[in-house]
């Protein structure tokens, strides 16, 4: 009886786990900073974790198949630059962002024809293309910011509609999307099924291939607009942009407890466990920290996470 | 105490949080026997067994060894004082050499701490030898044959000086041919005085190798037998605590239209083989392992691509190249590897259920959740499958419920002509008599079934016609009346020259 508790209370622990933490964050955060509490604070938050979390959106889909993309962050430079170099020339917002779209979903498509049709490991394949995605955008910009001009673009950044940040829409409209297509579409069951046992998967008439290629065009075309969204609230594209976001991004959907074997994980814990990395940098820029030393602190919570992440599931194993 | 037997447990207990896994068994082992452990899945052999190799401690009760009472404190402890256990998966490191295997973690060294090669592969080879076992203990694990590779683990298990050898399920892996070299090896092991405890779903081999045989059933002990005092049927009614009239259903079959027809089908290890099926027809197909059978379902199913070769089905020429072609084509196909090709383990029991059907469950962009629930329930309820629900994930059912799950995945895809492979391999024999029921049942609403199994009597207790395969030719051709076990085994073994197979 007793037991059968137990069991329970872990089963519960291991889905709400990424709000777990979560809400502890915010309980230390508060008591560390009166101001983190403040409205402003709070959207101020959910602003700096917009690019990462759309990211971390379609990395779900990647490390659901049991794949990594490490060229998001260069998917993203690129994406940007570009963008940005349209709106320049034509000044016309619309052309811009469906540019960005359009790099990054060709990017992911050149990502995922390696991976899938080629069978190139995704470390290596999404290694090379972060690489020479950086390339093409040093060359494009020659090293200098490309500047960004029009309003409307701006306000995709920058603006908000009744209140409500632009950015903080795109990326609750994204997480969504990218919940409604893991959970209510074949091609989301055909994600799991392939993370889960590729053989399987085959075998049980699911295009195999198309999945798995259509996970990183996915994660791709959310890069380009992540793009949209930093150029645009930063007012310029740089030639620096987006790197290392890669590893925000896993990191958001490790804490979220997606495993990296695949098969198992949802979007909404991903895009809290970006919520949960934008808090701690939150949290230690208003007790004005070594801003070097965040990354230590982030580095530290994932270790922990994935540690106890371990005993949980260690426990859950015991309990049947 | 436990006077003339090396082994003697007393009412042994083992709980885990909840369940009482065994509930006061007893077991004598005698020297130089070969002793069988019956029981349905879940009836505690498996738990016994690591018991009895100190992977695993008791709760309470007794373990004699040579009259002496004894407690293991880990698998090591035990293999110590001669007791050493054979799993269904090997642990061998497949790029090292038979020799190296066998003595790994202890290997012989000279005065200089260099591993002494010489002697190593001597002593080695002559364990091999003294099993009656030819090949070169140079030879690197990873290029021996399955059977190979378990009779290096029972060397290995000589080289410690086993008194006891624990044997779980050994045959699973294997084809007729090489459980006879198995049995040949036991009778080795009996000479020499050694012990065996076997465990197997396969009863007519229990009955063909050990001495005595004890029956377990959900944790408690239920009987020691002699072979020679007992019988099949009284085994089973143990077993299962019943009477187990029939086993296979009666069937009726009268042979009606070809359904469909593989011509000429060559690929890897398989060699212009060309079949017909008939509708509502049970057609079993046999042979040793490696003799092609288990490569032909997959080349059908286009799980292996083909060299060459046709399908037809109902008269038209068909594209079945790949399994998603196949099974729109109403080709479905249950694999003999239901943990690794059959289900996604980590996922639901629904999820499983409805993977080969997404297609027709989607309405516009979605899945429509509420109509892959009523089919998942109606198939649940069709072939009776004992879950809790359907969100549980296949991983943590039994075989047999397992199973059943790949079966409802297949039939759920509309198939109406179903490849089983192994459909019952380690399943026990409660849930087997279930699954020869539902494949009888499907025959009569007209599905057709093409089966591929080793267990010779299943398929001569099932089939209306059987098909035997050697080096991947098909080599005889019978029909239910002129099944008879020997003919089959003699096709199967090369001993008869091959015969005109045509339909």
């Amino acid at each position: 009886m007793n037991q059968e508790i137990k069991k329970r209370l872990v089963n519960q622990v291991n889905i709400y786990r990424s709000l777990l933490i979560l809400v502890v964050i915010c309980i230390f955060a508060s008591l560390l900073s009166e101001s983190f509490l403040s409205v402003s604070n709070l959207f101020n938050v959910f602003k700096q974790v917009t690019v990462a979390g759309i990211i971390a959106c379609g990395m779900t889909f990647v490390i659901l198949t049991g794949g990594i993309d490490l060229s998001v962050g260069s998917i993203l430079g690129l994406s940007g630059v570009v963008a940005s170099g349209v709106l320049a020339s034509t000044g016309n917002t619309a052309l811009a962002v469906v540019t960005a779209m359009a790099i990054g979903i060709a990017c992911g498509a050149v990502n995922g024809f390696f991976i899938s049709q080629c069978g190139i490991p995704p470390f290596i394949a999404t290694l090379g293309m972060m690489t020479l995605l950086r390339g093409c955008v040093l060359i494009y910009t020659k090293g200098s910011p490309i500047p960004v001009k029009v309003d409307s673009y701006k306000f995709i950044g920058k603006g908000s509609v009744l209140g409500v940040p632009v950015p903080v829409i795109i990326l609750i409209l994204l997480f969504l999307l990218a919940h409604y297509v893991l959970t209510q579409t074949s091609f989301g069951r055909s994600i799991y099924a392939f993370g889960g046992n590729r053989e399987v998967a085959r075998l049980s008439g699911i295009s195999v291939k198309r999945t798995e290629w259509m996970a990183y065009v996915m994660n791709g075309f959310l890069s380009g607009i992540a793009a949209v969204v930093l150029t645009a609230r930063l007012s310029s594209a740089q030639s620096t942009s987006g790197q290392g976001i890669e590893m925000d991004a896993i990191a958001a959907v490790i804490l979220g407890g997606t495993s990296l074997s695949g098969g198992t994980g949802f979007v909404l814990p991903t895009v809290i466990g970006a919520m949960i990395m934008g808090i701690i940098d939150n949290i230690l820029t208003l007790m004005n920290v070594n801003p070097h030393a965040t990354n230590i602190v982030k580095g530290a919570v994932v270790l922990i996470a994935v540690l106890v992440d371990k005993k949980v599931k260690d426990l859950s194993a015991k309990a049947g | 105490m436990g006077e003339g037997y090396v082994l003697k447990l007393e009412n042994i207990v083992k709980t885990f949080p909840g369940v009482r896994a065994l509930d006061g068994v007893h077991l004598e082992i005698r020297e130089g026997e070969v002793h069988a452990l019956c029981g349905e899945n879940g009836a505690g052999k498996s738990t016994l067994m690591k018991i009895i190799a100190g992977a695993q401690p008791y709760t309470s009760g007794a373990m004699y060894l040579n009259g002496k009472e004894v407690v293991f404190h880990s698998a090591k402890d035990a293999k110590r004082h001669g007791i050493a256990m054979i799993y269904q998966e090997f642990n061998m490191i497949p790029e090292l050499t038979v020799a190296e295997n066998m003595y790994l973690g202890r290997l012989p060294v000279n005065r200089a701490g260099k591993v002494d090669w010489k002697r190593l592969n001597q002593e080695a080879q002559e364990h091999l030898e003294r099993l009656g076992l030819s090949f070169s203990a140079r030879a690197k694990v990873k290029s021996l044959s399955v059977a190979e590779a378990q009779m290096t683990e029972i060397a290995k298990c000589l080289t410690i000086g086993a008194k006891i050898i624990i044997m779980d399920e050994p045959t699973a892996a294997l084809a007729e041919e090489e459980i006879r070299i198995l049995f040949q090896t036991i009778g080795e092991l009996k000479k020499k005085g050694i012990s065996v405890i076997y465990i197997s779903h396969r009863m007519d081999e229990i009955f063909q190798i050990s001495d005595r045989l004890t029956v377990f059933r959900d944790g408690k002990f239920v009987a020691t037998k002699e072979i020679g005092q007992t019988d099949y049927e009284d085994v089973v009614s143990m077993m299962v605590g019943r009477k187990v009239s029939n086993l296979y259903p009666t069937r009726d079959y009268v042979p009606k239209e070809v359904v469909f027809e593989a011509r000429n089908i060559n690929g890897p290890g398989v060699h212009g083989v060309s079949l017909k099926l008939h509708k509502g027809e049970i057609l079993g197909i046999t042979g040793l392992l490696g003799a092609g059978a288990i490569e032909l379902s997959k080349l059908i199913y286009g799980a292996i691509p083909m060299e060459s070769g046709e399908i037809y089905i109902n008269g038209d020429k068909k594209d079945c190249t790949s399994p998603k072609k196949a099974l729109k084509e109403g080709i479905g196909f249950v694999s003999d590897d239901r943990k690794q090709e059959g289900l996604v383990l980590i996922r639901s029991i629904r999820e499983n259920i409805s993977m080969s059907s997404l297609k027709k469950l989607t309405r516009g962009f979605s899945l429509n959740k509420k109509l892959e629930v009523k089919c998942v329930q109606e198939q649940v309820k069709a072939l009776n499958i004992k879950i809790s629900s359907d969100q549980q994930l296949t991983g943590k059912l039994s075989g047999g419920n397992q199973q059943k799950v790949v079966f409802a995945k297949v039939l759920e895809a509309d198939s109406d002509i179903l490849i089983l492979a192994e459909p019952t391999r380690g399943v026990d024999v409660g849930a087997k008599a279930e699954i020869y029921s539902i494949i009888n049942k499907l025959t009569e609403c007209g599905k057709s079934i093409l089966m591929i199994s080793t267990d010779l009597p299943e398929l001569i207790g099932i089939s209306d016609r059987i098909l035997v395969m050697r080096e991947g030719q098909l080599v005889l051709n019978v029909s239910k009346q002129e099944i008879n076990q020997e003919k089959i085994l003699a096709h199967a073994s090369g001993g008869v020259n091959k015969h005109e197979s045509g339909n």
